[in-house]
């Protein structure tokens, strides 16, 4: 019996503007294992955000969810399907922040400059639980403890723009966990980052959600990131998913002719003074525009082609 | 026998008090691609617009070997300068930003000729034509505005705007950094056979080390506006010898699941 905390499935957006539809995403649909770090890559308008901002449900007219379902199933709750909340449920305020909680990639947007972090993490946990203040803020203490912040006792009072990029993003993961979320969501959180720094936080999400046994849901581009990071892997583009799998299975042996292209056109894998593959000469005629329906391959995977025999390099 | 284009020595730049970059020298030789990489504040931008003289270093001499010999860029006044700079171009980062939203893709184009009082009208059309054609663009885009164009085909056209002045040296200033993958891949691909066909330069200043590793032939390391670390890419790739270079290097999260990110303590190598 798998243990998902979320399954989304057949997912669509539309926005609709002046100038016609736009179909952010279609037909989306996969799962997110309970305990497991799960990667959604992709390029920019691959759909991967507002896959992200559905499950928050944070999509904002001119944009709509036009079909679909995301199955909910918090530990000892009923599960629910936040697609269908009303926007006045009670449920929709405990999901944010409360049962889900998102790291976004400005660590600087995400803080509101004029009040300390201290009270930020802090009101974090007094929006959701019924605690006092005292109880909050040492709460609140402990967490950015946990997340590397030094010295807590004065940094606790002290505002964002006293914090390296590095340090403010540490702040901002210590406020989505400092309610325990069942899920967290981290939108690109260290792509605005040097690359040293970015090592750091990848190394703090991976063994705080070791320690914590907690399930997160993590959106790159970067495929050395979900390389290092990722147990499942789910691939997209242009609105659609288009390969799932283990992160072994899609990194080292890609089904999907685009998966392959995007891992080919990474530098570090050429040769010194050869031509970088683009994606035009990875996919040579092969059609990745034509929308196929996941289908489950025999070693467990799912991939969005023709039916017939898969080629694979 | 290859030929000397430039030489900087010594050079520091101060911002209110606070050292930008602190005595850096080297020196670039014509079709060569020089890598300057670091964090951000390391100083590799500074580096970068103090040769072009977009900002003006505080002491330390850049000298550069245009069409009619060599000048010395830091001891020359701007208007002395100007003839020169059709010799030595750059590349931005944000293909958003820097191409004019009011100005068809022939005015950006054909800009830099007029200033430099290049050629007729026809013969203007006719070089912008086939710059555009050497980045890959079809002739329909002269008429378009860069909002009708993606990242990529920005980036092209700001590539195009560098080279229509056939610099020697072109400054690339995180050129393909703010691209998808798929498209950084083609602008490299671009990159590359744009410098043999026509001879440049490159000065290639950028954060992602693979991207570095793929196209420079030496780089520069910096630190807190410092070179710690120079010499052929592969040799400072596989064999570092300073710590800030091991511990950028350890940081880099490979696309192999089975090899660990495993970076180095900043603490700990005292940095």
């Amino acid at each position: 019996m798998p243990d998902n905390v979320l399954e989304i499935r057949d997912l669509a957006v539309e926005f609709k503007t002046d100038i016609g539809v736009t179909h952010a995403l279609r037909e989306v649909g996969f799962d997110v294992p309970r305990g497991e770090v799960t990667a959604i890559v992709g390029e920019s308008g691959s759909g991967k955000s507002v896959t992200a901002n559905c499950i928050m449900r944070l999509i904002q007219p001119p944009g709509e969810i036009t079909s679909g379902r995301i199955d909910f199933s918090p530990t000892g709750t009923e599960p629910f399907d936040i697609v269908s909340l009303k926007t006045k449920d009670p449920r929709l305020l405990d999901l944010r922040g409360g049962l889900i909680s998102m790291v976004f990639q400005e660590p600087m947007t995400a803080l509101s400059p004029v009040y300390t972090v201290g009270n930020q993490v802090a009101e974090a946990i007094l929006c959701h639980r019924k605690v006092s203040k005292k109880q909050a803020w040492a709460e609140a203490a402990d967490m950015l403890e946990r997340v590397g912040i030094d010295d807590v006792p004065r940094r606790i009072r002290q505002y964002p723009f006293e914090f390296s990029g590095g340090m403010r993003q540490r702040v901002v993961i210590a406020m989505a966990l400092v309610c325990q979320p069942e899920l967290l969501i981290c939108d690109e959180p260290t792509t605005a980052l040097d690359v040293t720094i970015q090592a750091e936080i990848l190394t703090l999400i991976r063994s705080l959600q070791r320690d914590l046994e907690n399930t997160v849901l993590f959106i790159t581009h970067d495929l050395g990131v979900v390389a290092q990071l990722a147990d499942q892997v789910v691939v997209m583009y242009g609105g659609r998913v288009l390969e799932i799998g283990s992160v072994r299975q899609v990194l080292k042996d890609p089904v999907h002719p685009y998966t392959r292209g995007l891992l080919a056109a990474i530098p570090g894998l050429a040769e010194r003074g050869q031509r970088l593959e683009t994606m035009a000469s990875v996919l040579g005629d092969a059609d990745i525009i034509t929308p196929h329906p996941l289908r489950r391959l025999s070693d467990g995977r799912q991939v969005s082609l023709a039916p017939g025999p898969t080629r694979r390099s | 026998m290859t030929e000397r284009l430039l030489e900087v020595e010594g050079i520091s730049k101060a911002f209110d008090g606070v050292m930008a970059i602190e005595n850096i020298s080297f020196s670039l030789d014509a079709s060569e691609t020089l890598g300057i990489v670091g964090e951000s504040g390391s100083g590799k931008t500074t580096l970068a617009r103090c040769i072009l003289r977009a900002i003006d270093p505080d002491i330390g001499t850049v000298r550069f070997r245009g069409k009619d010999g060599w000048h010395p860029l830091h001891a020359m006044t701007d208007s002395e300068l100007i003839p020169l700079r059709q010799e030595m171009q750059m590349v931005f980062q944000d293909p958003f930003s820097s191409l004019n939203p009011r100005m068809t893709v022939q005015e950006i184009l054909e800009e830099p000729l007029i200033i430099h009082k290049i050629g007729t009208r026809a013969s203007r059309r006719e070089a912008v034509l086939d710059i555009l054609d050497r980045v890959q663009m079809e002739s329909d885009s002269l008429t378009r505005y860069p909002h009708a164009f993606s990242g990529g085909q920005r980036q092209r056209i700001g590539i195009a705007r560098a080279l229509i002045l056939r610099p020697k040296l072109v400054v690339c200033d995180e050129a393909v950094s703010a691209l998808d993958v798929s498209v950084q891949a083609q602008i490299i691909n671009l990159l590359e056979d744009l410098q043999k066909e026509l001879g440049l330069t490159y000065l290639f200043v950028a954060h992602d080390l693979s991207v570095v590793r793929h196209i420079c032939d030496r780089i520069l390391v910096m630190h807190r506006g410092r070179v710690v670390e120079a010499g052929p890419v592969e040799e400072v790739f596989t064999n570092p010898r300073e710590d800030y270079t091991r511990l950028l290097l350890s940081a880099i999260p490979s696309p192999d699941p089975d090899v660990p990110l495993q970076p180095l303590d900043r603490q700990v190598l005292g940095l």
